[in-house]
């Protein structure tokens, strides 16, 4: 208990954004939404690690620093997702993913 | 009810409503917007958590770099006052059921869950950068020299590969 | 005790050789490879000849027998302690005897081919085969067991298949070199059987321990019985069957005369004055075993050289292609050589067979390497193998015409040159044991004097034909040569070969019998006779002789069938009753299956690869179902 917010919300709110990302992910079909969407996700993980971090081991830094790295990494995951993107964009003239289906068989 | 239970009930309201918002809207620019509410309103959970460096850092890193990166390439591949299309019915069907059956087991699971509490009040407690920096370069437990300088290098070869592949060719 | 080691050189060369000219030959100058591959023999026959000399005068015998001595030997495959396959030098007076002749003939043949195939396609890829050839036949004769022999039989077989193929855009080449491979195979199997039996009933492989002949294959074997003769005798009779098909006998004889599409030299090297002997050494290395322990199959050997010879002497009396008569004649002088083999005792006196045969086999490959050499310098000249289109060409080809002369006149026994005396020995021999068989002999050598002079006469007399452009001499490369052949095919009879060459090796002293010889004699100068008188001038005798021979001239002409006979056994009997059943089989059964397999998964794979659609978001969806279908699983079904 955190001054009347229960761990359990804190997760709750992670997993509703978690899986609100995933159906953003399997529905959106522009390239740059899906990576949208992809933020939320890794989002609502960091929520989850500060979450257990604070209200069970307020003593320790492991979720805090979990969700700096993970920060991290989402950085660098959108720089060079992006790049993609837009060298595929430059060949294809569209970001459509479901019309990126040169490599199947 | 408290102010901390008002503040959560603000900020969690924005989250959902905005999470939801970003992955439905169907211009591609409110979006990236709905987007960036997301991510101030995570930095707020973080304030409430007292995890004020972490909150700056979201703010700035997510909030400032990467919804202004996401923005930029919007810009560059996209027609901005053009709608997108709407995905097909059956595909929001499918994923509507994977994401609520999979958002349903772990909520489920969330509250059947007797978590052990730790803490109940720690208004007063505060990370401060001075510990972050120190655990930040420590070899002993608790210290991460080594990721650091692991993300460091990752962060450096991801700078190379964005600029290696998004840059023009020749030929 | 003097060190062989060398000896082993001898081989080597030659395989040197072949992989020098064979991989690097396209980086030098055509006549670089054949000056490389001659004087590489040269140097392998002048150590032969030194080894000769060393085992024939140096070393000290064993009480007046000339030693087995492994010159060199080394382990190559260890199947058991006591059974094992070795590499190496056998040193013998059959085996030094063969080297002198084929380095000699080799390197002849060598020097010859610089000259003949001047300017052919494939001058470096003829001297490669030429030397793999000269290292695989080296290999065969100084074989220290039975083993190393089968291998470089076969390697034999390989390089005579190269070489008959040579011209391998001819499809009559093609097709006889395929003949000559697939006879030889055949009859290479029944001598994989007898080594297979041989080596099973006396446990060794080892040529000493298996001609000795107070040894295990002497003592073992005799018992068991299978079909009225002992295993000993079966295993002889396979090995000679792999002879007979090397050696050209009836009636595994049917490739040598084709195998004549191959260059001539290689001819003259291999289908006459080597390979071809290899299945008479062959007996000769195994005599002692067919003496002792398997009379029968020595019999076989004695009627089956017999008969070749003469039914070869009778078809060489027909052919028109010089090179063909050339052919038959080599059956025939082999088939004397078995016959020789086949009548002879062991030890000494009693062994003049043997001694004869190994004679002949010098001698012969000599005149017959000659012969053929001789016949390419006339080939050379008019471009053509059909006698009818030669004639008078004594004055266009003084050399050649010559050395063929002394040629004919040595194997037809006309004495001194080098094949009365042998041939001597073999009807000496003959007469021994009975006085049929002499007579049989006689009349071999007098259609040999007939067909060689027959060829003789058309070639060089008879009416002059016009030709493209006159005939001329070949260069100097080429009669040197002959030269030195003919010299050897004169003066090779007067080296006392039995106090060399002797079934036991015990050296003894031959004379010259006269109720053996005059009557030799007077048959060659007969048959020669009759030749002249038939072909020296136009006449219609010939005409007039084959119409009254009527069919029988026709059978002779077309090699009384064989060849049909062969057709007709394989492509009537057994194409259509053994192999169509399996062809079939083969199409439906086992490609059946195999093709049934691949529809199968060719079928199941177009059905699935619909799952690799290559659109992202359905692998997410599936990802993303499985993972909280597994959650699912984890939490509610797997804990208690």
């Amino acid at each position: 208990m955190f001054d009347g917010v229960p761990l359990s919300w804190f997760l709750i709110v992670a997993t509703i954004m978690f899986f609100v990302g995933i159906y953003g992910f399997l529905v959106r079909k522009n390239l740059i939404t899906m990576l949208m969407s992809l933020e939320l996700i890794l989002n609502s993980v960091n929520i989850n690690f500060v979450a257990f971090n604070k209200l069970l081991y307020p003593n320790h830094l492991e979720g805090m620093f979990f969700s700096i790295f993970i920060i991290a990494v989402a950085a660098s995951e959108a720089s060079v997702a992006i790049a993609i993107i837009i060298n595929i964009y430059r060949r294809l003239v569209n970001i459509d993913v479901e019309k990126m289906e040169e490599m199947k068989y | 009810m408290t102010s901390n239970q008002i503040m959560f009930f603000i900020f969690s309201a924005v989250i959902v409503i905005f999470s939801i918002l970003t992955v439905s809207s169907r211009r591609i620019l409110r979006a990236a917007t709905f987007l960036l509410f997301v991510l101030v309103a995570t930095a707020g959970l973080y304030f409430m958590l007292r995890f004020n460096f972490l909150a700056a850092i979201q703010l700035t890193l997510y909030a400032g770099g990467i919804v202004v990166l996401i923005i930029f390439s919007i810009l560059l591949t996209s027609q901005v006052g053009q709608k997108l299309e709407l995905p097909s019915v059956k595909k929001r069907i499918f994923a509507a059921f994977a994401a609520l059956a999979g958002g349903l087991v772990c909520i489920f699971a969330i509250l059947q869950y007797n978590f052990p509490i730790a803490v109940t009040d720690l208004s007063t407690e505060r990370t401060t950068i001075d510990d972050i920096g120190k655990a930040m370069i420590s070899t002993g437990k608790y210290g991460y020299a080594l990721p650091f300088e692991v993300i460091s290098i990752l962060l450096l070869a991801a700078m190379i590969g964005a600029i290696i592949i998004a840059k023009k060719r020749k030929d | 005790m003097i060190d062989f080691t060398y000896t082993v050189w001898i081989v080597l060369i030659p395989l040197i050789i072949f992989v020098l000219v064979g991989f690097f030959g396209n980086k030098f100058k055509p006549l670089v490879s054949g000056v490389i591959g001659t004087s590489g023999l040269f140097v392998s026959m002048a150590l032969s000849y030194y080894t000769a000399y060393q085992y024939f005068f140096v070393l000290p015998k064993a009480g007046d027998v000339f030693a087995k001595v492994i010159g060199y030997n080394t382990v190559w495959l260890k199947l058991t302690d006591k059974l094992h396959i070795d590499l190496g030098v056998l040193l013998d007076p059959i085996s030094v005897m063969m080297l002198i002749v084929i380095t000699t003939v080799s390197f002849m043949v060598h020097l010859y081919s610089i000259g003949y195939m001047h300017g052919e396609k494939g001058y470096m890829r003829f001297f490669s085969f030429l030397s793999l050839f000269s290292f695989s036949m080296l290999g065969l004769v100084v074989a220290t067991n039975i083993f190393q022999m089968y291998i470089f039989w076969e390697l034999v077989g390989v390089s005579s298949f190269l070489l008959i193929g040579f011209y391998y855009e001819k499809d009559s080449a093609v097709a006889a070199s395929k003949k000559a491979f697939i006879v030889t195979r055949f009859a290479d199997l029944g001598f994989l059987v007898g080594i297979l039996i041989l080596s099973f009933t006396t446990g060794t492989f080892d040529f000493i321990t298996l001609t000795d002949p107070n040894g295990p294959a002497m003592l073992q074997g005799s018992g068991i019985m299978f079909l009225g003769l002992s295993t000993m005798t079966w295993s002889m009779i396979f090995i000679f069957m792999g002879g007979a098909g090397k050696s050209a006998m009836f009636p595994l004889h049917i490739w040598l005369p084709d195998a004549m599409e191959g260059p001539t030299p290689v001819s003259a090297l291999i289908h006459a004055a080597t390979m071809v002997v290899a299945g008479v050494y062959l007996v000769a290395r195994l005599f002692p075993i067919f003496h002792f322990s398997a009379p029968v199959a020595l019999d076989v050997v004695m009627y089956v050289g017999a008969f070749s010879s003469i039914f070869a002497a009778i078809i060489a009396c027909t052919q028109f292609d010089i090179k063909r008569v050339l052919a038959y004649s080599t059956m025939s002088q082999i088939g004397l050589m078995m016959f020789a083999l086949g009548v002879s005792g062991y030890g000494e006196e009693q062994g003049l067979g043997f001694m004869a045969s190994m004679f002949h086999l010098f001698t012969h490959a000599f005149f017959k390497a000659l012969l053929f050499l001789g016949a390419g310098a006339i080939i050379h000249a008019v471009h053509s193998n059909v006698m009818n289109e030669m004639g008078g060409l004594r004055k266009h080809l003084p050399i050649t015409h010559l050395t063929f002369l002394i040629a004919c006149l040595s194997i037809a026994g006309i004495p001194p040159l080098a094949g009365f005396f042998s041939k001597d020995e073999i009807l000496a021999a003959g007469h021994e044991k009975s006085m049929i068989l002499f007579i049989l002999g006689l009349t071999i050598s007098g259609l040999t004097a007939f067909y060689m002079f027959r060829l003789y006469f058309s070639i060089f007399w008879g009416k002059e034909q016009h030709y493209h452009h006159t005939p001329h001499e070949a260069p100097k490369v080429m009669t040197i040569p002959l030269m030195l052949l003919a010299l050897g095919a004169i003066f090779a009879g007067f080296l006392p070969f039995a106090s060399f060459v002797t079934s036991d090796g015990k050296p003894f002293a031959t004379h010259i019998e006269p109720f053996v010889a005059i009557p030799a004699v007077l048959v060659g100068v007969i048959g020669a006779l009759l030749a002249m008188v038939f072909y020296k001038k136009e006449t219609n005798i010939p005409e007039r002789i084959s119409a009254s021979l009527g069919g029988f001239y026709h059978a002779a002409f077309r090699k009384f069938y064989i060849d049909e006979v062969y057709l007709f056994i394989t492509k009537k009997i057994i194409f259509n009753y053994v192999s169509q059943p399996i062809a079939w089989f083969d199409r439906h059964i086992v490609d059946g299956s195999m093709n049934g397999i691949s529809y199968v998964t060719n079928g199941v794979s177009t059905k699935i690869k619909g799952f690799q659609s290559g659109q992202l978001q359905q692998y997410a969806w599936v990802f993303i179902t499985g993972a909280v279908a597994l959650t699912l699983a984890f939490i509610y079904l797997w804990t208690n």
